[in-house]
């Protein structure tokens, strides 16, 4: 034993003495991990948006005088290689911080691993309630507006529509499911009078489009609420559309705008759907502007949702930093409460209550013009305005 | 649910089924004749639309593109199959069963990351089919005439293959060597052309498949995996070899989907069945089924030939561990104990997770190499012990406790399991216990109040003391290298031998006096509670699990671990999951297309050392020292 301690003792002597000395150049690293072999579809672009947001923090001078570095790791898409990756970047390459993950149950596995680590943890796109909520903890903040909240923002529109007969489409895991119960929840507590719902729950990726179709068409509902993405989405489409399911059917579908989902299905998009999504060609604000124009000439590319997860997430951990003066965990996660940080979509903040970021989206309806799928008539919903009350956040969260 | 809409739902189910049926078809055809489990055959279905899409899109959207860019994708990838089959898989043939399972899984990975590379990542939907993009009236419910056409696509392919195989000398020879191999060669049918036109052909209708999957569906990164495990389980429970077998098998699991989703929730005295979540596993639900009914599947037949013939060298490798094979060991021991010194603390992380997995691959090396019984669903075991550790903790147990419990709740899993797997042999076998692992996934993934759903439970951390890496790094150390000892002492103890004799030939087996059943069941029960420790030392290592501890990738990653290292060598599942994991850690962090690296590694590992490393090194080592 007092072999192990001398061991360590010479080892931490050396490591203070080499960060004594050379303070100024060393760069500050971020630890970012994700599955980028899943998901590329969403984590291309991504990826691509951090570079951009990290080139520009450090074109900036970096954070605290020293360079801002990200070191990046593939999750693999499963939570127990996550833990893995991410002990990895805090005992070997000292990461002040660890952000990314995708999937909801690898952002869980994440989100408690920093707890029981006590090390920040930014999780930059994972939709799932919980991860603010019911597991929520001191050290996790989330960046995108969840499940609910973009939920939230489409039921407003559904509700005045007074339709009395629903079907839900939906991915079978929980994504879809806290959607499903999140836009149930919803639409009893804002419309006046009986409403009833009929569901189909959906194998992720493995949708059987025509069966799926066919008992949707044959429950001969009034409305439709879809939370489908990628491929689902756009059989799901190809499918509805032929078989006349959406004729005189108002749809909504959550995240049906993204430039992911929306883009493959070309001109075959649907015409009308209310959706939630970034309509990147159209947003002339400032700050989108400047990062538009940013990316498209460094990448030669269009910006994908991704890329505006990926640049805010940089920024955000950035200003984080240089909030906190220093890379120290108590000081940082003391920072990220109520800290303001600039996107592409505006000014955003992390919620001290639940460490919920106000990050918003844009909701709108579906058109096809020049053979491509684009949304209209869209504004941006602030992430802020659609959350719950206080109390309701209080007694979900557990007391710290 | 009106008649009319009862028989849409009908057509529905059928036109899905059709196109089922012509991946498992391919895929059954190459089983019969090469008893290669073609695990890549959902990646040549995969290459199959994306080469469709890009034909289609440069010949243009008139009927000639599209036909022809469908026909053409199906030749290309007949082309890809024959190289697959002459490059690779000729090379080991004579290498112990299923290691052409790990081949095939090798070229799994590298498919996906080259056509990722090619297509890139965003989902590419393919024009509709010319002259069938249109929908019919039948009974006042819109059908898509699409479907029509691949729902008469399925016959007319099982008739043109019943015709080849019935009807000509190519037929001909194929059957003989579906029946016997050996007295096809033997009688002077040139087996290795044979194979490769086989596999072509069985290409080719992955291929064609893939391509009349376009109007359908999106060519996306997710479809080999998600065809794969559909098409294996049509073609076992159609029966191995059997494409009329595969034909009924799709039509039954194709109509079982349909009429789950069109059932709806239904409310059976007072309780809400929501059938459209049983999706999820319907077809393992029918697979299970089957094989506990009919063992060799629905038109199957029992092999002619022993469903093993090892080869007399593999079968002379088990020997029980000498002296200096102990003094091996013990040496390998003390210097693992030694590895805190070296001050890495994510050494012990990754030491950590390669001696949880080595456990798990030498708990299905129990069974697959020295019980002969290949499990697919060997995840079913860790992630019960996973899961009754997480659980247990949830509910107020201390660690110790509940991993106490990990072993025996898998065990009792695998008592349940076994039970029934033991009455099968060979694919079959394997398939049932991944059926069974499918349907405890699926339990796992839906039981939102119980197991946290798709979530799964966090916070299962191990108790004070263990909190430590380098602690936590010796427990493990410790509980994994008592249990390899022990499953090493089972198999050199009458239990091995007796497993061993059932394995290499049931009928002396049973004619010595041995219990067959019973003892392949001990084995069952004794992997399982390996496993299921392996499982509950791997959900405190990380804190939290979910569904993916029961899933099939982890059952594949076993499988390879225990094939990379050595189906027969006792040190195999260590070296198999050091390998495994190594690489993979490694190879994620230097390139970004570490899947493909990682396959062509294990490409050449299977190649260079079919007995896998263990077994190469064996034989390199002087007898002795075995």
């Amino acid at each position: 034993m007092t072999l192990i301690r001398r061991l360590a003792a010479h080892t931490l002597l050396a490591a203070v003495a080499a960060t004594a000395f050379s303070v100024a150049a060393q760069p500050i690293r971020l630890g970012e991990l994700n599955s980028y072999k899943v998901f590329p579809a969403f984590l291309e672009p991504y990826k691509k948006g951090m570079d951009l947001a990290l080139a520009e923090v450090n074109a900036a001078g970096g954070v605290l005088g020293r360079p801002l570095e990200i070191v990046s790791r593939d999750d693999n898409g499963n939570p127990g290689d996550a833990v893995r990756v991410a002990e990895e970047l805090l005992s070997r390459e000292k990461v002040v911080m660890l952000m990314g993950t995708f999937a909801s149950n690898v952002g869980l596995a994440v989100a408690d691993l920093a707890k029981q680590r006590k090390v920040l943890f930014l999780a930059a796109e994972p939709l799932t309630d919980k991860i603010v909520w019911e597991n929520g903890n001191k050290y996790t903040f989330r960046l995108r507006a969840s499940t609910y909240m973009q939920t939230a923002m489409l039921v407003p529109e559904a509700a005045k529509l007074g339709k009395k007969r629903w079907a839900i489409v939906y991915p079978n895991y929980e994504y879809g499911q806290s959607a499903t119960a999140a836009f149930k929840k919803q639409m009893i507590g804002q419309q006046a009078g009986g409403i009833e719902f009929v569901e189909q729950a959906v194998p992720l990726g493995k949708i059987d489009p025509g069966p799926v179709v066919q008992a949707m068409l044959d429950a001969q509902p009034d409305a439709i609420f879809s939370s489908l993405f990628g491929a689902d989405l756009a059989r799901f489409v190809r499918e509805g559309e032929l078989r006349g399911l959406f004729k005189g059917r108002p749809v909504f579908n959550l995240l049906g705008g993204e430039p992911e989902y929306l883009d493959p299905l070309k001109d075959e998009a649907p015409v009308g759907w209310w959706v939630t999504g970034y309509p990147w060609y159209a947003i002339d604000t400032p700050p989108h502007k400047r990062f538009r124009d940013a990316y498209q000439a460094k990448f030669n590319d269009y910006p994908r949702l991704g890329s505006v997860v990926g640049y805010s997430a940089v920024k955000a951990a950035a200003a984080a930093i240089r909030k906190a003066g220093s890379t120290d965990t108590a000081k940082l996660v003391a920072a990220m409460n109520g800290l303001s940080f600039d996107t592409p979509f505006g000014k955003v903040s992390f919620r001290p209550i639940d460490h919920q970021s106000t990050m918003g989206a844009y909701v709108g309806r579906t058109a096809v013009k020049d053979g491509k799928g684009v949304m209209v008539e869209w504004r941006y919903a602030d992430g802020g305005d659609f959350l719950p009350s206080d109390d309701t956040v209080k007694r979900l969260r557990p007391a710290e | 649910m009106s008649l009319a809409s009862f028989f849409a739902q009908l057509l529905n189910g059928l036109a899905g089924a059709s196109a089922l049926f012509l991946v498992a078809a391919g895929l059954t055809l190459i089983f019969g004749v090469t008893r290669v489990v073609n695990f890549a055959h959902g990646s040549l279905y995969m290459v199959g639309v994306y080469v469709a899409y890009t034909l289609a899109e440069t010949l243009g959207r008139g009927p000639w593109g599209f036909w022809g860019a469908v026909l053409l994708s199906a030749l290309v990838v007949a082309i890809l199959g024959a190289a697959i089959e002459t490059l690779l898989l000729k090379r080991i043939y004579a290498a112990p069963e299923l290691l052409q399972l790990a081949a095939t899984f090798g070229i799994v990975l590298i498919i996906r990351d080259a056509v990722l590379a090619l297509w890139g990542a965003e989902d590419l939907l393919g024009p509709r089919a010319p002259g069938l993009s249109g929908a019919v009236e039948i009974f006042g419910r819109a059908i898509a005439t699409y479907d029509l056409f691949l729902l008469a696509v399925g016959p007319v392919i099982l008739v043109a293959l019943w015709w080849l195989l019935e009807r000509t000398r190519f037929g001909m020879l194929t059957r003989a060597a579906t029946e016997n191999r050996v007295l096809a060669a033997a009688l002077g049918v040139d087996e290795r052309r044979l194979f490769t036109a086989v596999f072509a052909l069985g290409a080719f209708l992955a291929g064609l498949a893939g391509a009349l999957q376009l109007p359908r569906e999106p060519a996306n990164l997710g479809m080999d995996l998600s065809i794969i495990v559909e098409a294996f389980v049509v073609t076992v429970v159609g029966g191995l070899g059997s494409i009329p077998g595969a034909f009924v098998a799709a039509l039954v699991i194709g109509l079982t989907k349909a009429l789950c989703i069109a059932l709806g929730t239904v409310d059976v005295g007072g309780i809400a069945i929501a059938f459209p979540r049983l999706t999820l596993v319907a077809e393992f639900v029918v697979m299970a089924i089957v094989l506990v009914a009919r063992p060799f599947g629905l038109m199957g037949r029992p092999p002619a030939a022993p469903p093993t013939t090892p080869i007399a060298e593999f079968r002379a490798l088990v020997v029980p561990p000498g002296r200096r094979a102990a003094i091996g060991a013990l040496i390998a021991l003390g210097l693992a104990a030694l590895l805190p010194l070296s001050g890495d603390e994510y050494r012990l992380v990754l030491a950590t997770d390669i001696l949880v997995l080595a456990l798990f691959a030498a708990s299905l090396q129990l069974v697959m190499g020295t019980g002969g019984m290949a499990s697919f669903g060997h995840a079913a075991y860790f992630g019960l012990g996973a899961y009754a550790a997480a659980l247990a903790v949830k509910h107020g147990a201390p660690m110790e406790a509940a991993l106490a419990l990990s072993p025996v709740a898998a065990a009792a899993g695998a008592l349940v399991i076994g039970w029934f797997c033991v009455r099968l042999s060979g694919v079959y076998l394997a398939m049932l216990t991944l059926a069974f692992a499918q349907i405890v996934w699926s339990v796992a993934f839906q039981w939102d109040e119980v197991t946290g759903g798709s979530n799964g439970i966090v916070g299962v951390w191990p108790s004070a003391w263990l909190s430590g890496k380098i602690a936590y790094y010796a427990f493990t150390l410790a509980l994994v290298a008592a249990a390899l000892a022990a499953i090493a002492w089972i198999a050199a103890a009458p239990l091995g031998y007796a497993l061993r004799a059932c394995r290499d030939s049931p009928l002396r087996a049973e004619a010595i006096g041995i219990d067959v059943r019973r003892t392949q069941w001990t084995a069952f029960a004794l992997a399982g509670a390996f496993a299921g420790l392996a499982g509950g030392l791997y959900a405190f290592s990380k804190g939290s699990i979910s569904p993916e501890t029961l899933a099939i990738p982890r059952s594949v990653d076993a499988l390879v671990m225990v094939l990379l290292g050595g189906l027969n060598a006792l040190a195999g599942p260590l070296l198999g999951a050091a390998a495994f994991t190594w690489l993979s850690d490694t190879l994620a962090r230097a390139t970004e297309y570490w899947h493909a690296v990682l396959g062509a590694m294990i490409l050449l590992i299977v190649v260079a050392f079919p007995m896998g490393i263990g077994g190469a090194l064996q034989r390199w080592l002087p007898r002795g020292a075995r």
